[in-house]
């Protein structure tokens, strides 16, 4: 699992710089506002880190053998997950409603964002964001169902399996510590460009 | 995840609770920061570090691997820190991009000059 972690942490490190490589390059829309984007985006990051807590929880009451309670604690991170991915759902429906697609801006964005000398932004933003994002969601998606697997079988997996799992749910939570502050934290409409 | 599977998995439920309000704490401040007006290289600096922290305290204690051997350790962090530091040697080619796209706004109504081959 660790080989994985460090793998799949490249992967995520190479779409991240490859988003930083494009908004470095173009004029880049700042578009989030306080409401609903950073809040949801905020809620999210809590639900995210709490569920790492009650991982832990879990792998440490299976450390102990307790595996009814290991089995509590895991469902408690899996209602966390689902929230964050049902939240992250709503959060793109936003924005989709807006008209954010893959490749193009909402004509909003692109009248507020473009630059006095008549440079429009990059319309790349919704490809950053919804492969980013979309990519960190699927992951999400899979360790709910890898959990769930667990929760099922935990009275014939051994602890290793039970903290392997954890390691994988950890690793989520920590790319999300990168994502949440790139994509959302530097999108933030601090000027107010957009009427909201 | 090692030999020592059987032993208790080291961290007291309190110790997590401290880490977990350390994290949602290091959020906030983050999302406070997102409303001050600064200059962007600062703020970047300033949220990478804050995630790099985060970062570190996960991976140290809820993925356990300060309690695990040290050769685990060194064979996984300074590998991962090489490999994406290689990652940065395409920004120096952003910027020049970045430039290139300018001087050709600052004069819009001239045609650019035929490219001479060498």
């Amino acid at each position: 699992m660790w080989l994985f972690i460090v793998s799949d942490s490249l992967t995520f490190s190479a779409l991240l710089i490859g988003y930083s490589y494009l908004r470095a390059s173009n004029v880049w829309p700042t578009p989030f506002p306080f409401y609903p984007s950073i809040v949801f985006a905020s809620v999210m990051t809590f639900c995210l880190l709490s569920s790492s807590l009650t991982m832990v929880f879990g792998v440490s009451a299976s450390s102990k053998g307790d595996k009814a309670k290991a089995r509590k604690w895991i469902v408690a991170t899996i209602v966390f997950g689902t929230a964050f991915i049902v939240l992250h759902l709503i959060e793109w429906n936003h924005l989709m409603h807006q008209g954010l697609r893959p490749f193009y801006l909402p004509e909003s964005w692109v009248q507020a964002f473009t630059t006095t000398d008549g440079v429009p932004p990059s319309p790349l933003f919704g490809a950053t964001f919804f492969a980013i994002t979309g990519l960190h969601m699927f992951h999400v998606a899979t360790g709910v169902i890898y959990l769930a697997v667990v929760t099922a079988r935990i009275k014939k997996l051994k602890h290793e399996d039970v903290e392997i799992s954890g390691l994988y749910w950890h690793f989520v939570d920590l790319v999300w510590m990168f994502v949440f502050p790139l994509i959302y934290i530097m999108s933030v409409d601090i000027g107010g460009h957009l009427p909201h | 995840m090692n030999a020592h599977a059987e032993e208790h998995f080291a961290g007291s439920n309190r110790l997590f609770i401290s880490i977990w309000i350390w994290l949602v704490v290091l959020t906030l401040i983050e999302i406070f920061l997102a409303y001050k007006p600064m200059g962007l290289v600062f703020m970047l600096t300033i949220l990478l570090g804050l995630s790099i922290i985060k970062a570190a305290l996960i991976v140290a204690y809820f993925m356990h691997l300060k309690f695990e051997r040290l050769s685990l350790i060194l064979t996984l962090v300074p590998m991962l820190v090489i490999c994406i530091c290689l990652l940065f040697a395409f920004f120096p080619d952003s910027f020049r991009s970045a430039g290139l796209r300018y001087q050709f706004k600052e004069a819009p109504p001239v045609a650019p000059p035929p490219v001479e081959e060498p």
